[in-house]
């Protein structure tokens, strides 16, 4: 017994003896494994997380529009998103990720990652540098999905499929792309992290995703008019319970959303998680608190628009602010949404279908304001000097000027998204004209321009 | 037993009125009371279809974010039977005490002349068919 315990010590030593690495070459295998360790982490996040994304669009967003719809029109709504799900992944592959996020001048990417070239396993350090470019890649694709197909909320019930596949083509390319490289892309105008002229923080999309769709649908509304019937008729969401189910998906997805947009596994991503489950929740109750007072009930529909009117809001914000400052983000886009959809749009009477601009224009720009005011380098150390300092980023961290250049990134995505989306809507217009007819759009475009019915229930 | 025809008959041989057609509209949450006390008295044919009306009854307001539409054309049960004119006044008195609330919105009922009545299966004629 005694010997054997003895040969056991004994044999570590011998295999040292054998072989003696150096200190520096255990040291670079010790930080090699780290680093592939943290990788591992980051890539599993990131991966879930761009599922969670894909995940709001479908099924998320189009239940949740599919519902909002009238029963003539579920399969058609649900058909924007879905559609978008293929058509923005063939263009991203093209051209769209080369165009949002390769080199370029501060207004568009550039041609190095043309059909994905050059975009591997190897990470791109410029934008996050523990996971493999190919996963960057593929997350930002989700956001270029879902984008588009907020729109798709202003102009339900009376668009050509035909003049939709074709407006929304044009606006990734015209509308989205930019603006993804203005703000996320290296170099871009507005990148607050590589050098741009007009530093803003827009932690997941604030300005790129919701201010660009939710303005675009403004003008989508006012272009395409109002449907028939409006506002006479009774056209009453023909299932809440399918919104209900695709609003609370969209609330679970956007955990990949904001906290994904940490690139990592890191605390950032937690403090982002935790600030946009807080908005998501205060705003809730703002809209139906709102509501209660104002029409006597509180509506489970006014509950999940709250929910998602404090999603957006609290999107530009989530890795930049604490989670009180998140509570109040949400709150104020939950009262606020809700008064741009009863109050303003019945005053200014334009028919936004599933009120895209009240919730995503609204919600998207009173988050992008108020990360001017909440963002601290307490939850976000991003922001160094060429020293290494920590800067400070908002309002609260004694940085006023930031607001000014939140407004600044405000007003930009407000006139690109307007004049590009009003140019786009002519050149479809032209093309193949982008409203359906009065028939098809009577007959429900379930029926006009898919050949198919929601429910067949005597079958 | 009773049974409800819903077929267009042709040839229509109007000899005696034998038999009671009775249409009610009912609250829908009165139709499983309706149907057990019918039962009870012997009477399980019917027909039944899901309807949208008003009478005296105001509708009701609906809100989705800020649209508020007056609803009232409400969802109510119509039943239809035919029934022997012996029976016809139990079946009235049961159908309407059963379906009865009291309050607006209970509904109507409706009796109608039977001309004929003939089953598909083995073409039995007048009562014999119910």
């Amino acid at each position: 017994m005694p010997r054997r315990i003895l040969l056991v010590f004994c044999l570590p030593l011998l295999a040292a003896a054998q072989s003696t690495p150096s200190n520096e070459a255990r040291l670079a295998a010790v930080e090699a494994a780290a680093k592939s360790a943290q990788s591992a982490g980051d890539n599993a996040w990131m991966l879930v997380s761009a599922a969670l994304v894909l995940m709001m669009t479908g099924p998320g967003l189009a239940l949740f529009y599919g519902g909002l719809v009238r029963r003539k029109n579920v399969l058609a709504t649900m058909m924007h998103s879905f559609s978008l799900m293929a058509v923005v992944t063939v263009l991203w592959a093209v051209c769209g990720y080369s165009f949002a996020f390769a080199e370029g001048s501060p207004f568009f990417g550039g041609f190095h990652y043309l059909f994905l070239n050059n975009v591997g396993s190897a990470p791109n350090a410029d934008y996050a540098a523990t996971i493999p470019q190919q996963t960057f890649m593929i997350y930002q694709l989700m956001f270029a999905i879902i984008t588009p197909a907020l729109i798709s909320g202003a102009f339900a019930e009376r668009m050509k499929y035909s003049a939709m596949l074709l407006f929304t083509v044009l606006w990734t390319l015209l509308v989205y792309l930019p603006m993804a490289h203005m703000v996320w892309g290296k170099g871009g105008l507005l990148n607050a992290f590589t050098g741009g002229k007009i530093p803003c923080f827009d932690f997941a999309g604030g300005t790129v995703v919701h201010i660009t769709s939710g303005v675009s649908a403004l003008v989508c509304a006012l272009y395409l008019g109002k449907r028939v019937g409006y506002p006479e008729e009774p056209m009453k969401p023909h299932s809440l319970v399918l919104s209900f189910i695709g609003a609370t998906l969209l609330w679970v997805g956007w955990f990949g959303f904001n906290a994904g947009s940490a690139l990592g596994a890191s605390g950032l991503a937690t403090s982002a998680f935790v600030a946009t489950h807080f908005g998501a929740a205060a705003a809730t109750l703002g809209w139906m608190l709102a509501e209660w007072l104002r029409s006597g009930k509180p509506s489970m529909l006014g509950g999940i628009s709250g929910c998602v009117a404090g999603l957006v809001a609290i999107t530009p914000a989530s890795g930049f602010v604490k989670p009180f400052p998140a509570l109040l983000i949400g709150f104020v886009a939950g009262v606020a949404c809700f008064l741009m959809v009863t109050v303003v749009k019945n005053k200014f009477g334009y028919d936004d279908t599933l009120d895209a601009f009240g919730v995503h224009g609204a919600g998207g720009t009173i988050g992008a304001i108020l990360t001017g005011v909440f963002a601290t380098s307490l939850i976000n150390d991003g922001l160094k000097d060429a020293s290494g300092k920590i800067l400070p980023l908002g309002l609260v961290d004694g940085k006023p000027e930031q607001v000014l250049y939140q407004i600044g990134g405000v007003l930009i995505s407000w006139v690109l998204a307007s004049v590009g989306t009003l140019l786009i809507l002519k050149i479809c217009d032209v093309w193949v004209g982008v409203r359906v007819s009065r028939d098809q759009e009577i007959d429900g475009l379930d029926l006009s321009m898919h050949g198919e019915e929601g429910y067949n229930f005597e079958t | 037993m009773a049974w409800i025809s819903a077929c267009t008959v042709k040839k229509v041989i109007i000899s005696r009125h034998r038999m009671k057609k009775i249409e009610a509209i009912i609250q829908p949450h009165k139709l499983e009371e309706v149907k057990e006390a019918l039962k009870a008295i012997g009477i399980d044919g019917m027909t039944i279809t899901e309807v949208r009306g008003h009478g005296r009854q105001k509708g009701h307001k609906e809100v989705y974010r800020g649209m508020e539409y007056h609803v009232d054309l409400l969802p109510k049960v119509k039943m239809e039977m035919v029934v022997p004119d012996s029976r016809s006044d139990e079946v009235l008195h049961t159908l309407a005490s059963a379906a009865r609330s009291g309050k607006i919105g209970d509904g109507k009922i409706f009796v109608y002349e039977v001309a004929e009545a003939i089953r598909i299966r083995n073409d039995d004629r007048g009562e014999g068919a119910l």
